[in-house]
C-alpha cells in the first residue's frame, strides 16, 4: 500500500469559521485509482473538507496535496487538474450535447483539435453519436448523468470528485452509473465520492465517515463492518454517525 | 385506522407541452395512513402533489381531499392541509420563531393554540429560535419546515421528498417523527426516491415516467414479484455482475450493497448452475441463496 501513488495527501487539516471548528484535524491519503467514499451526517464537515480539496477554500491549518498540488498555495492548479460533478449542477440544459462538451473542454483549456477528438471519442464510448445535436434538457436523466460524468473528465484529470452523484436517481440508472465509476477507477482515475445511499458505500474501496468535524472511521467496507460488528454499512453508519453530539 | 378515504385520485393526467407528466393516475388513500409515493426524479411525484394541494390543475380526471374537489373547493382544501414542498418553503431572512409565527398567522391561528401538535419536533430546534432560517443546517430546516406545515393542525399532510439529500441517520429520525404524527390521526402522503423508506409506509404506490406501476401495502407489492430471485455474495462484485449479466434466462443482475441480486425467468439457471458458472470462470468462494424480493427489486423488475 505505502508504495502506491497517492492522489490525495491530507495532514492535520483544520478549518474554523469564527469560533466554530467545521473540520477538526483530519488526516488521510487516497491512492491512485481508488474509489474513496467520503461519508458523514449532514453538518459533519464534509462539504467544508471537499471545498478545501477542490481548491475553493483555504484551510485554517494543516497541509496537503491534491493531484500533486498544494492545497494552501496552488489552488488554481488544483482546479485545473481535478474533475467535479454533482447531481445538483453539472450540465447546461439549454446547450446541445456537443456544445456542453465544447464549453467544458474550452474552460479546461483544451485546443479545438483536442475538443473535436474528445467529442468523437466520448460520444462513441457513451453510444450517443446520434444525440450529438440534442439539447441536454431533452435527454433522459440516465443519459445526462453519464454525459455529465464523462464531461467532468474531459481534461483527463487524475481525480474526480462526485458530490452525491446519484441523489434521486432511479435504481437501474443508479447502478449503471456505478459501472461507469468502476470503469474510470480501473483506468487509473481516483474517484472521491459522497453519497447518502449506504448500499453505495459498500461499492467503495475504502470509506471514511466524518462525525462532528473529525474522521471517526476509515477503512474498507469489510474492515469497518468487522470492527463495528455490523452486517451492512448502513448499520456501521448508524452506529458511528448516531453518536454525533454536535447539533449540525 | 378507519376505512374512510382521505384522498381520492381518479384518472388524473397532466402534460407540459409534449411531456406527459402524469398518465391516468388512480389512487385511494385512507384516513390516518402513511401513504408513500415512491419513484425517481422526474417520475411525476411533484406534479401529482401540486394537483392535490390545488396549486396546479389536471388536464383530465378528478381528485378530492377529505371529500372536497381539488378544483371546485380549493379554498377549503388549502385551509385544512399542510404542505411541505421539496425545497422547504421557509423565509431565509426570518428567524425560526418568525417563520413559525408567520405560518400560524396565515392560517388564522397562533403557535400557542396548537403548540401540542408541534411540541415534540419544535422542542428539538427551539434553542435556535432566534437564528435565521437561512443559517440552519439541512436537518434543522427540515424540522422547522415540518413544524410550519403542522402549525394549523391540518387533517392531511403532504410531504414532497422530505428526506432527499438527508443523511441516513437523520432520515431514520424523520420517519420516527412521521409515525408519531400519524398517531395523532393525521393522514400523511409522502414522496421519496429512497426505496428503503417504502417499508415504513402503510401503503405505497410506485411511480415511473408518469405512471403508477404498482400499488398496495409493501408486503403486497413484494408478493407481486413473479421471477425467481437469488442473492450472490462474493469478493468481486463487478466480476460477478459481468459474468452473470449476459447469461440466457437472466433478467437482471443488480448490485445491492455487498450482494448481487440476480432475477431469473422460468427457464433460467438455479442456485447450482449459477454457482457452477461462476466457478468455471474462476470465481470461487461465492454463495448463492434464493431470496424474496425487496421493494427495490420490484421496482427494477417493473422498470
Amino acid at each position: 500500500m505505502e508504495n502506491r501513488e497517492k492522489t490525495v495527501i491530507i495532514k492535520h487539516l483544520v478549518k474554523r469559521f469564527g469560533d466554530f471548528t467545521a473540520v477538526n484535524d483530519i488526516s488521510f491519503d487516497v491512492h491512485k485509482g481508488e474509489i474513496f467514499g467520503f461519508l458523514g451526517a449532514n453538518g459533519a464537515g464534509k462539504t467544508t473538507a471537499i471545498r478545501i480539496l477542490c481548491g475553493l477554500s483555504k484551510p485554517t491549518s494543516g497541509e496537503g496535496t491534491v493531484a500533486g498540488y498544494n492545497i494552501r498555495n496552488q489552488q488554481e492548479a488544483i482546479k485545473k487538474h481535478i474533475g467535479y460533478m454533482s447531481q445538483k449542477f453539472s450540465l447546461y440544459p439549454d446547450l446541445k450535447v456537443w456544445e456542453n462538451i465544447e464549453l467544458f473542454g474550452g474552460i479546461y483549456g483544451l485546443s479545438d483539435k483536442q475538443i473535436a477528438e474528445k467529442t468523437t471519442k466520448m460520444l462513441k464510448a457513451l453510444s450517443m453519436e446520434d444525440a450529438r445535436d440534442m439539447f441536454v434538457r431533452d435527454m433522459p436523466l440516465g443519459w445526462k448523468q453519464k454525459l455529465a460524468f464523462s464531461i467532468s473528465m474531459v481534461h483527463d484529470p487524475q481525480i474526480v470528485f462526485l458530490d452525491e452523484p446519484t441523489g434521486g436517481v432511479d435504481p437501474v440508472t443508479r447502478r449503471n452509473f456505478w459501472k461507469m465509476i468502476y470503469q474510470a477507477a480501473s483506468n487509473g482515475v481516483t474517484v472521491f465520492v459522497t453519497t447518502h445511499y449506504m448500499d453505495e458505500a459498500e461499492y467503495c474501496d475504502r470509506v471514511s465517515i466524518m462525525v462532528d468535524g473529525v474522521v471517526e472511521a476509515l477503512g474498507s467496507p469489510s474492515q469497518l463492518k468487522e470492527r463495528y460488528s455490523a452486517n451492512t454499512m448502513d448499520e456501521v453508519f448508524t452506529k458511528i454517525a448516531g453518536r454525533s453530539i454536535r447539533e449540525e | 385506522m378507519s376505512g374512510n378515504i382521505a384522498i381520492k385520485v381518479e384518472g388524473i393526467s397532466k402534460s407540459y407541452k409534449a411531456t406527459k407528466a402524469l398518465e391516468n393516475i388512480n389512487l385511494e388513500i385512507k384516513e390516518g395512513e402513511i401513504f408513500g409515493l415512491i419513484g425517481p426524479d422526474g417520475a411525476g411525484k411533484t406534479s401529482l402533489f401540486r394537483i392535490l394541494t390545488t396549486l396546479s390543475i389536471a388536464d383530465s380526471g378528478k381528485a378530492s381531499v377529505n371529500g372536497r374537489d381539488v378544483v371546485d373547493n380549493y379554498e377549503d382544501i388549502r385551509r385544512t392541509i399542510g404542505y411541505m414542498p421539496g425545497h422547504f418553503a421557509l423565509y431565509q431572512d426570518l428567524s425560526v420563531e418568525e417563520n413559525l409565527n408567520f405560518y400560524a398567522t396565515v392560517f388564522g391561528t397562533t403557535v400557542e393554540e396548537n403548540y401540542d401538535t408541534i411540541k415534540e419536533i419544535y422542542s428539538q430546534i427551539e434553542m435556535f429560535k432566534t437564528r435565521r432560517a437561512g443559517a440552519l443546517s439541512g436537518g434543522m430546516k427540515q424540522k422547522l419546515a415540518l413544524c410550519c406545515a403542522l402549525v394549523h393542525k391540518p387533517d392531511v399532510l403532504f410531504l414532497d421528498e422530505p428526506t432527499t439529500g438527508v443523511d441516513a441517520v437523520s432520515r431514520k429520525e424523520f420517519w420516527a417523527m412521521l409515525s408519531r404524527i400519524k398517531k395523532s390521526g393525521v393522514t400523511i402522503m409522502v414522496s421519496t426516491p429512497y426505496m428503503d423508506e417504502a417499508s415504513l409506509c402503510d401503503r405505497i404506490a410506485l411511480i415511473l415516467n408518469g405512471k403508477i406501476i404498482d400499488q398496495g401495502t409493501p408486503e403486497e407489492i413484494r408478493s407481486h414479484y413473479r421471477n425467481r430471485l437469488y442473492s450472490v455474495k462474493g469478493n468481486n462484485m463487478f466480476q460477478i455482475l459481468q459474468i452473470l449479466s449476459p447469461l440466457s434466462g437472466i433478467l437482471s443482475c443488480s448490485s445491492f450493497g455487498c450482494e448481487c441480486h440476480v432475477a431469473v425467468d422460468d427457464n433460467g439457471p438455479d442456485e447450482k448452475s449459477l454457482l457452477a458458472t461462476l466457478e468455471s470462470k474462476g470465481v470461487t468462494g461465492c454463495t448463492v441463496e434464493r431470496i424474496n424480493a425487496s421493494i427495490e427489486d420490484c421496482f427494477i423488475g417493473l422498470s
